[in-house]
Formats: structure tokens, C-alpha cells, sequence
């Protein structure tokens, strides 16, 4: 209706799915790079990588992580921020967990629950930033504790069972070599796509890259973050849930040292964290390269105790060069975003 | 906001109700003032509830749990004045390390308390140039920046103690935090008012201080006036560093032996006290008196929440509380600007 396009007529249907795939390249040439070393260095030390096994427990790991970076980044697109997100995970994975209490029969209630709770915790971070007009790092950073004391209040320690169909299910793997979890990384990759392609998927790149531009144009501002901040806190209630579903079992902390991980992710993969720019594919492929890069550390036999020195030192070498690549890109970066 | 506000103020100022309204509107505007009244009113609550925290005694307690999260915060201060998104995420890290360094150099007598002391500060400036060298050298982003760092050096302190933290506060740094010393107060409030002073000084009467706003306000005006903002940024991290491990070696002398995570409490509240106070995100607005009182109301608030011991003593309603007032007191005045103007 009143997209903000200024094409004069929408080009045919066959035109329009081959533009789209052509848009779905790599977010950067560094987060290309970045991904190459991770998964051949991966599959030189770790010499199971490429078996069954490897793969479903790699992914089992990064699915989580993947998910969560996901939904930060459709709050970090629109222009926001959210430091609540890794509580957001630990509130709806306890509420869920809570719910089913090891039995079969209750799980969709309590995987809806879970969902209601990460879209309802989302709801009140975009009114409060939308609606009240917050910062959004020192608003998200007050409602991480509302979350995080909510989570407590639920499961008080750690416990709750997971029925075993999930668990194992979780770690089954289709057709020889494709592991559920990377599976399932696919449909959240496909749902993102399609939210990318609808109306709203533009507005998000809109009010991310100019809120004042998207305001003068029509562009619903207000909702659209409201909106940005739920579909993210929805997501992180996904990541909740594949959490327990890897662990077996709920953990009220389980989730609050992902917030830092969930940024780190999607600024390797080419995302400006000031909006506007990137994508969720990117923050996917970033938080693949993360998760490599600490198994890398594990398996090349780093001493314990430095083994947290080098990985944080691996990461922000990882970010300063996927900064210098983006960058030079300059100008051709900021629009991409707008298709 | 305020360039229309202005004319119809004047008109109003011949009849005496309309100017005082006008006072008035703009003090509640204020943010040194919501957060001063805030924090009065918590304490005032506080203190009828639980007489205890009306004495004396209890008030300079208070006020010594400030000094450390208010030092911590000087260098945040310093760091979103400067602009560019800038926010400094590591200085709870980098306070834990200087406590570490020294504790384990200190090892509880007074020979080496400089040797140790200097020691730590130079750990925290290490940090502080690492940031300044990661965001202005390879354009990462502050907040990405000094989260990554986080990660490191928790990484370093762990290499370097193993796993167990070694050794004690120094006898003359635990005198200086829980002694009496001067007129009843401790020394570290003394220290506190001191460096408060001296950061207020340099913020507004010296050149340092007007180009760190001018850089913060705008970079490239700044530039054009012939400031070098790289090298002012890059000064602002460094001093953050260092105070933050300032406020290390002063929360070592409160808790006397160090333990891993020690000051990771200060990491999101030294910006909430920073932005509390008045101090925008978006740079070169603020100053550092808004953070004190910001760094006093967050005291003040989790003390009286501890006090409470709401639903039995548990953590979790303490939490969800504080987060809530936080809201509150942000929702007061720290909010951003409508779209429609």
C-alpha cells in the first residue's frame, strides 16, 4: 500500500524469488573468511567433525547460540538493543520447563507458554523503549533484572526435567548426515527470509537506517520497534527451548551470559550495530564461527586456565577484522540494507 | 526542547505563580535534581520503616558502598561524554584486576603498598589503551569493543592467579576505606570528595574538559576547531581504565581479599549511575555530579530493597524491584526525543 519503494510497477512473481536469492549472499567477505578457517581448522583437529556424530553435536551447541544472535539482530536492525535478551532465555526456558515437568503430554502447553512469556517479556522492552522513549541499553540493562528476578522466582534452583522425547529427538539426524538441530537452524534462516521479504521486514531496515527519513515517509516508527523488540524476545524464547532441549534439564542462569555472545555473533557477521544494515543470516554464520572457535580452543590443548584468554582474544581479533573488511566496503555497506 | 520552552516562560514571568511554575517545570526536568529527590525520598522511606538507617553510622556505610560504584562510574562518565556511542562495559573487569594485582603484590603488610599500587594502575591502563587502541585504532564498536575485553581479561586474571586468588589488602589501604580518620568519615570519602572535585574541575574549567564535550557533541566541529578527537577519545578510555582500578584497589580495602568476580556488580550500573545522573548516551551532555547522585540513589535503593527483605529475604524479589524503580526513575527525565519535532 504505501511501501516506501519508488518503483513504478512491482515486477513479475519469477523476477522478483530470483532477486531475492541473488540478495542472500554472504554479509561480508570477512565473515566468509572467518568461516572458512573456523570449519577447516574444525575439521583438521577435531577428526570426527565430519561424522554424524561431530556434526550433530556442533550444531546441538550453535543452534542456541545461532537462535539467540538471531534475535538480537532483528532488535539491533530496527535500531535498539536488548541486554535483557539472555534473561529473556532463562525466564521462558524456566517457565517452560516449569510447565512440562518431564511429562510428554503437557509439552505444547508448555512450549507455548514459553513463547508467550520471551514475545510478552519483548512486548514490554519495545513499549518501554518505543512508548516511554528509553535509552535502550540502560532500558534493557533495568528490565534484565525484572527477568532475571522473575526467572529466580520460577525455578528458585536448578532442576525440571525435559521429557526424553525431546532430548532425543533433538539429537536425532535425518537422512545420514543432516543433524535436527541444523535443521531446524534452516527453517529459523527461512522464517527470517520471509519476514525479510514482507512489509515489515523493510520497515525494520527503514527505521533502523533513518527513523526520522521513516517517520516523514509513513513508516509506522513507533510499532515497528514495539514490534522489533517482541519478534526478538519471541526468538530468544525459541533459543530458551533449544536450550533445554540440550541440556535436559532447566537452570535459572542458564541463559544470562548469552547477551554478551548474541552481540559478538551478529557483529561478525556484518550487522552495524547503529541499525539499519546486515541481516540474520549473517548473525547465523557469526554465532557457527563463535561456537567453532571455542571448540578450537578446547581441542588444540590450550592450559585451562588460559583457555579464556585466548578464546576472548580470538574473538575480538575475530571482530577488528570483520570491522576492517565491512569498512572498506564504505558506502555499498549502508545500502545494502535497502535493497 | 528547551530553544520552546524559553519564550513562553518570559512571557509568564510578569505575574510571580507563572515564573515559579516555570522554575519549578524546568527543576523537575532536571535530572541532578529527580534523581537528588529520588534518592531522599527512598532514604526517607527507608529510615521509617527501618529507623537503623537514619543514624549516622548507617549513612556513612551507605555512602562508603557509594564511594566505589561513584569512583567506578567517573571514568563510564568520562567515556560517554566523549561520544561516539562511547561506553566502557570493561571497567568491572578491569577494577577486579587491579584488586587482584595488588592483593597479591600488597599480601597484607605495608612494605611495596606503592610498588603494588602502581603495579594495579598500570594493569588498568593496559586495559584502557587496549580499548582506546580496538576502537579507534580498528573501528569496533565501543559497546562490542569493551565487551570482548571483558572476556580477556577475566581470561588474564585467570592465568595469572590460577584459578585462586592470592593474598590481602594492605593494612594502610584497609584503614583508608574502614577507619575513622578525619572528622568521624572515613579516608575514602575524603578520597571520593577529593577526586570528585578534581574531576568536576577538569570537566569544566579546563581544556581537557571543553574537548571532551566539543568532541562528544560533534567530532567533526571538534576536529575543524583543531582538537584531535582520536587522541581525546582515546584519553577517556585510558582514564576510565584507570579509575575503575582505583575503584578496585579501594573496594579491595572494604572486602580485604579478593575473590574472582569482585566488582563484576559495577559493570551495568556504573552506566546506570552515569546515565541516572544525567549523562546522555549520545555524548557531550552531562557531567559527573549527576553521577554521584546517581551512584548514591542505586545505593541507596539496593540497600533499603536488602533492608526490606521483601517475599522472606529471597534475591529474586530484590531484583525484580530494582529493576522496576530504575524504570521509574529513568522514565522521570531520561527519555530520548519524539520523532515529531
Amino acid at each position: 500500500m504505501s511501501a516506501p519503494a519508488p518503483t513504478a510497477a512491482p515486477p513479475p512473481a519469477t523476477r522478483r524469488v530470483s532477486r531475492a536469492l541473488l540478495a542472500t549472499r554472504m554479509p561480508s567477505a570477512a565473515t566468509a573468511a572467518l568461516l572458512v578457517v573456523a570449519v577447516t581448522a574444525s575439521a583438521l583437529m577435531q577428526h570426527n567433525f565430519f561424522t554424524p556424530y561431530g556434526l550433530t553435536s556442533n550444531f546441538a551447541t550453535i543452534l542456541p547460540v545461532a537462535t539467540i544472535a538471531v534475535a538480537q539482530t532483528i532488535v539491533v536492525l530496527a535500531g535498539g538493543i536488548d541486554l535483557s535478551i539472555g534473561t529473556i532465555v532463562t525466564l521462558s526456558s524456566v517457565v517452560a520447563v516449569q510447565l512440562m515437568d518431564g511429562d510428554p503430554g503437557r509439552v505444547p502447553l508448555a512450549l507455548a507458554a514459553g513463547l508467550a512469556t520471551g514475545a510478552a517479556c519483548g512486548l514490554l522492552n519495545g513499549l518501554v523503549v518505543a512508548v516511554l522513549r528509553l535509552q535502550p541499553i540502560v532500558a534493557t540493562f533495568a528490565s534484565s533484572y525484572v527477568f532475571g528476578g522473575l526467572a529466580l522466582l520460577v525455578l528458585p534452583t536448578p532442576g525440571g526435567t525435559v521429557p526424553a522425547e525431546i532430548t532425543g529427538g533433538y539429537r536425532q539426524v535425518i537422512a545420514l548426515l543432516l543433524p535436527v538441530p541444523a535443521v531446524l537452524l534452516l527453517v529459523l534462516w527461512l522464517a527470517w527470509r520471509l519476514l525479510r521479504a514482507h512489509r515489515i521486514g523493510q520497515y525494520l531496515y527503514a527505521v533502523g537506517g533513518n527513523a526520522g527519513a521513516s517517520y516523514a515517509s509513513a513508516v509506522p516508527v513507533a510499532r515497528v520497534r514495539v514490534f522489533s523488540y517482541t519478534a526478538g524476545g519471541t526468538v530468544a524464547a525459541l533459543a530458551g527451548i533449544a536450550l533445554l532441549a540440550n541440556s535436559g534439564s532447566g537452570d535459572p542462569f542458564i541463559g544470562n551470559e548469552l547477551t554478551l555472545g548474541s552481540i559478538a555473533a551478529l557483529v561478525i557477521g556484518g550487522t552495524r550495530l547503529s541499525g539499519g544494515a546486515g541481516g540474520a543470516g549473517g548473525a547465523i554464520l557469526g554465532a557457527i564461527v563463535l561456537t567453532l572457535i571455542q571448540n578450537l580452543v578446547f581441542f588444540a590443548g590450550v592450559p585451562t586456565n588460559a583457555r579464556e584468554l585466548v578464546n576472548g582474544a580470538i574473538i575480538i581479533v575475530a571482530i577488528a577484522l570483520a570491522g576492517l573488511l565491512t569498512a572498506r566496503g564504505g558506502t555499498s555497506d549502508g545500502g545494502r540494507g535497502r535493497s | 526542547m528547551s530553544t520552546v520552552e524559553r519564550p513562553r516562560a518570559a512571557e509568564q514571568g510578569d505575574n510571580a505563580p507563572g515564573r515559579a511554575t516555570g522554575v519549578l517545570r524546568r527543576l523537575a526536568r532536571d535530572p541532578i535534581v529527580v534523581s537528588g529527590v529520588a534518592a531522599l525520598v527512598l532514604w526517607g522511606v527507608a529510615a521509617l520503616v527501618s529507623p537503623a538507617f537514619a543514624s549516622w553510622s548507617q549513612i556513612v556505610t551507605l555512602l562508603v558502598l557509594a564511594s566505589f560504584l561513584g569512583v567506578i562510574a567517573i571514568g563510564q562518565t568520562l567515556v560517554v561524554i566523549a561520544g561516539g556511542e562511547g561506553i566502557d562495559l570493561s571497567v568491572g573487569a578491569t577494577a577486579t584486576l587491579a584488586a587482584i594485582v595488588a592483593s597479591r603484590h600488597m599480601d597484607g603488610s605495608n612494605e611495596g603498598f606503592v610498588g603494588a599500587v602502581a603495579l594495579a594502575l598500570g594493569a588498568a591502563a593496559v586495559v584502557g589503551a587496549l580499548n582506546a587502541t580496538g576502537i579507534l585504532v580498528f573501528r569496533v564498536p565501543p559497546l562490542v569493543m569493551t565487551l570482548g575485553m571483558i572476556s580477556v581479561v577475566y581470561g588474564f586474571i585467570r592465568l595469572y592467579t590460577g584459578g585462586r586468588p592470592a593474598g590481602s589488602a594492605a593494612p594502610a589501604l584497609r584503614s583508608l576505606v574502614g577507619g575513622d580518620t578525619v572528622a568521624g568519615i572515613p579516608g575514602v570519602l575524603w578520597l571520593w570528595l577529593g577526586l570528585s572535585v578534581l574531576v568536576i574541575w577538569l570537566l569544566r574549567r579546563t581544556s581537557y574538559g571543553w574537548r571532551l564535550y566539543a568532541v562528544g557533541g560533534n567530532p567533526t566541529t571538534a576536529y575543524l576547531s583543531g582538537v584531535n578527537p582520536r587522541l581525546v577519545k582515546a584519553s577517556a578510555y585510558v582514564l576510565s581504565s584507570l579509575f575503575a582500578g582505583v575503584g578496585g584497589l579501594l573496594l579491595l580495602g572494604y572486602t580485604q581479599t579478593v575473590f574472582l568476580r569482585l566488582a563484576d556488580p559495577y559493570m551495568l550500573p556504573s552506566v546506570a549511575a552515569t546515565v541516572v545522573g544525567g549523562t546522555a548516551l549520545i555524548g557531550g551532555i552531562g557531567g559527573y555530579l549527576g553521577t554521584i547522585i546517581g551512584a548514591i540513589l542505586l545505593t541507596v535503593l539496593d540497600s533499603f530493597l536488602r533492608v526490606l527483605q521483601v517475599g522472606g529475604g529471597g534475591d529474586a524479589p530484590r531484583q525484580i524491584i530494582y529493576g522496576l524503580v530504575l524504570l521509574v526513575v529513568l522514565s522521570a527525565y531520561g527519555r530520548q526525543k519524539r520523532l515529531r519535532q
